[in-house]
């Protein structure tokens, strides 16, 4: 996609400026990448019973993948609101240092607070990649509109993703539901994988893997949070006891 | 309430168990704008930990699938892994070749179980 020149008078257009950001969602893969996630939340949440509004709102109002996942799934089997509080919020953290990064790229003396509240909750994976991709061709002072833009053009995606997702579990036949619904494992095994530079996290996949069906025998309602906190804790471990001299 | 939602009860829920837990996190951002060290030590212990709580219920969607997922047997699941897994490698860590390769053993295993 084509912005015009930093110095264009076409970004004197608030409107404008937000209309760049919402199309800008059709300018990377990322948005393909939110799409089958979405789908995949869409069919989980449908085959573990939450009514679509629920999982519309859900969306909305959470927006993160992984915190919604590991809140259905923990919900759908049983976990108490403490369990699964702790096992989102513990998923939620690295929220912080993203919204940190981003707010810097877009503040200006005039940016009122309410402006980047908004844009904290837009800010997850997706958004804060594109942040740094799109934001060096934004004039500064018309950034934040920009990125409400491309923060609503990203939750569009979602918001139709889940609401197919969830229609295809719904009308599909057997195979074909299963199909979707393994799209969630599949594509957040790989992309875990993919972003585990360090040992520390590729230990602490291997080995939950490992512990989980050790932790779901004990049958205490706990089993994620007790195999997360341990594989994460001995990866960590390993990890710090690797890096002495 | 309307079927659409569900109760106030599941809305209550999702507050609690989904919207604040996560929400706090990112809120912190505008107020404490500064001062966090991407490397350090609790952050890497964090960072661990959320890996594998996420792996956790991946590893749970697998073990004990719900709904439609359930109609696959667990040999047919583990392998469609599997074989995502081998096709991710394979192309140099690419997702996408990973997921199709992931889905095509399950569609032929499917076929072939009949």
């Amino acid at each position: 996609m084509r912005l015009p020149p930093l110095d264009s008078s076409q970004w004197n257009s608030s409107l404008r400026a937000f209309a760049w950001g919402m199309s800008a969602t059709s300018a990377t893969i990322l948005s393909l990448v939110l799409f089958v996630t979405y789908i995949g939340i869409g069919a989980l949440a449908h085959d573990t019973r939450f009514s679509l509004g629920w999982t519309l709102l859900c969306t909305v109002l959470v927006w993160a993948g992984p915190a919604q996942i590991i809140l259905i799934t923990t919900l759908a089997s049983g976990a108490s609101i403490v369990q699964s509080a702790i096992a989102v919020t513990i998923s939620a953290i690295r929220l912080f240092p993203m919204v940190v990064a981003v707010l810097p790229m877009m503040r200006t003396e005039k940016t009122r607070r309410r402006h980047l509240i908004l844009i904290a909750h837009f800010t997850a994976v997706t958004l804060w990649v594109e942040c740094y991709r799109f934001l060096p061709h934004v004039p500064r002072e018309r950034r934040v509109t920009f990125i409400h833009g491309l923060g609503c053009g990203l939750m569009c995606i979602g918001l139709s993703a889940t609401i197919i997702g969830y229609e295809l579990a719904a009308n599909l036949s057997q195979t074909f539901a299963a199909a979707i619904l393994l799209l969630t494992p599949l594509a957040f095994l790989f992309s875990t994988a993919r972003n585990s530079r360090e040992l520390a996290d590729v230990l602490a996949l291997v080995l939950v893997l490992v512990l989980y069906p050790v932790a779901s025998l004990m049958n205490s309602g706990l089993d994620i949070l007790v195999s997360g906190v341990a594989a994460g804790s001995i990866a960590y471990g390993v990890h710090k006891w690797r890096e002495q001299p | 309430m309307s079927d659409f939602i569900g109760d106030w009860h599941a809305l209550v829920v999702l507050l609690l168990a989904g919207v604040i837990p996560n929400q706090i996190w990112r809120m912190l951002g505008p107020w404490l704008g500064s001062g966090l060290d991407e490397g350090s030590d609790l952050l890497q212990w964090v960072k661990a930990v959320a890996t594998a709580i996420l792996a956790g219920v991946i590893a749970q969607i697998l073990v004990e699938p719900p709904g439609a997922l359930a109609s696959v047997p667990a040999a047919l699941r583990y392998g469609a892994l599997v074989a995502g897994f081998v096709a991710f490698m394979l192309t140099r860590r690419s997702i996408f070749a990973g997921v199709m390769a992931g889905e095509i053993v399950m569609f032929a295993g499917k076929w072939w179980l009949g």
